[in-house]
C-alpha cells in the first residue's frame, strides 16, 4: 500500500516534470511566432512582449487541460488573439491610464527588409511595397487584419485560422478576400 | 496554397499558388520578410529595464504633481472661501452694529436738540423782556431838553 503510494507520488512528479519539459519546449518553439504575430498586429514592441508573456503564462496555467484538439500553435494563437482583444477593450475603457502609444512608425517597420541579393533599385522598390502593404494592413478592421496576418505572415491554413479566431471558415475566407482586395488596390494603384 | 515554412523553419517564404498575381505575391513576401526581420531584431534587442522604470517614475511623478496641485488648489480655495466668508460676516456684523448704534443714539440726539431749542427760546424771551424793561425806564431822548425849555418858559 505504502509502496503503491510512493510509486504514485513518483509517477505524478515525473508526469509534472515531463509536462514542464514539454511546455518549455513549446515556449522555445512558438515564442517567436506568437511575438511576431502580436508585433505585426500592434506595432508596439513593449506591448507585444507583454502580451506574449501573458499568452504563455495563460497557456502554462491551462497546459494540463489542453487536450490537443487543435495544434499547439493554433491553441496558443487563440490565446494570443483573445489577449489582444482584451487589451483593446481595456484600453478603450481606460484611455486615461496611458495617453501615449508606443507603436512604431510604418516607415520604420519597413526598414527591416533584409537586403538579400538585390540591387539598390530593387531594395527601394521592395521597401516602398512593404510600406504600402503595411499602411493597408493598418487601415484594415481588427478582424480582417488578424486573418490577413495569420495567413500571409504566419502562413497558417484557413482551417487553422478559423480555429484560432473562433470564426467559421466562410467568414475567414470573406475577411481574407476583402483584405487582399484592399491590398491589391493599394499596391496596384501605386504602380 | 501550400506553405512549407512554419515558425521553427525560419522566415523564408515558399512559392504560392493562391490565385494572386506575381506582383502582389512579391509585395506580400517582402512584407512577411520585413515583419520577420523586425520581430527577430525586437526579440533579440537588449532589454531596457531602466527605461521602463524611468517611464513609470515619470508617470508617477506627473500623477503626484497633478495630485499635489489639485490638493493645494482645493485647500487654498477652501481657506480663501473661509476667510472671505469671515470677512463678509465681520463687515455685515459691523454694519449691523453701526445701524443699531445709530438707532440707539437718535432719541438722545433728538432730546438734546429739543433741549437746546428750548433753552434758546427761553434766552430769547428773557432778552426780549430785559429790552422792554430797559426801554420803559430810559426817558425819551429829547425829554430833558424839553423839560428845560418848559421851565424857562414858565419863568
Amino acid at each position: 500500500m505504502a509502496a503503491g503510494t510512493v510509486m504514485g507520488a513518483m509517477t505524478m512528479a515525473t508526469a509534472d516534470e515531463i509536462a514542464a519539459e514539454d511546455f518549455s519546449a513549446v515556449v522555445t518553439k512558438h515564442r517567436l511566432q506568437i511575438f511576431r504575430f502580436l508585433l505585426s498586429s500592434t506595432r508596439d514592441v513593449d506591448l507585444a512582449e507583454t502580451l506574449t508573456q501573458d499568452c504563455f503564462l495563460k497557456a502554462h496555467r491551462n497546459w494540463a487541460s489542453f487536450r490537443g484538439e487543435s495544434s499547439t500553435m493554433t491553441w496558443l494563437m487563440r490565446i494570443a488573439i483573445n489577449l489582444q482583444k482584451d487589451h483593446w477593450r481595456n484600453r478603450r475603457m481606460q484611455f486615461w491610464r496611458q495617453t501615449q502609444t508606443h507603436s512604431v512608425d510604418l516607415d520604420e517597420a519597413s526598414e527591416w527588409l533584409p537586403s538579400g541579393e538585390r540591387s539598390v533599385e530593387q531594395k527601394l522598390l521592395a521597401r516602398e511595397r512593404v510600406g504600402q502593404v503595411a499602411k493597408v494592413v493598418e487601415k484594415l478592421s481588427k478582424r480582417q487584419r488578424t486573418v490577413f496576418l495569420l495567413r500571409y505572415v504566419e502562413e497558417m491554413e484557413l482551417s487553422e485560422i478559423a480555429q484560432a479566431t473562433g470564426l467559421s471558415l466562410g467568414t475567414v475566407k470573406a475577411h481574407l478576400s476583402r483584405a487582399v482586395a484592399r491590398v491589391r488596390v493599394e499596391v496596384g494603384e501605386k504602380r | 496554397m501550400k506553405f512549407k515554412n512554419k515558425a521553427d523553419e525560419g522566415c523564408e517564404v515558399s512559392e504560392s499558388d493562391d490565385g494572386l498575381n506575381p506582383e502582389l505575391l512579391e509585395a506580400l513576401r517582402d512584407f512577411r520578410l520585413s515583419v520577420c526581420a523586425w520581430s527577430e531584431a525586437a526579440m533579440n534587442r537588449p532589454r531596457a529595464v531602466v527605461e521602463v522604470g524611468r517611464r513609470w517614475s515619470w508617470q508617477l511623478a506627473t500623477a503626484l504633481t497633478l495630485g499635489c496641485v489639485l490638493i493645494a488648489g482645493g485647500v487654498s480655495g477652501g481657506v480663501y472661501r473661509h476667510f472671505h466668508w469671515q470677512r463678509t460676516a465681520g463687515w455685515v456684523q459691523k454694519q449691523e452694529t453701526k445701524i443699531a448704534e445709530t438707532h440707539a443714539v437718535e432719541p438722545e440726539r433728538q432730546a438734546v436738540a429739543q433741549r437746546n431749542q428750548q433753552t434758546h427760546e427761553e434766552e430769547e424771551d428773557l432778552l426780549a423782556k430785559v429790552d422792554s424793561d430797559v426801554s420803559r425806564q430810559v426817558p425819551a431822548a429829547m425829554e430833558p431838553l424839553a423839560q428845560l425849555m418848559a421851565e424857562d418858559e414858565s419863568r
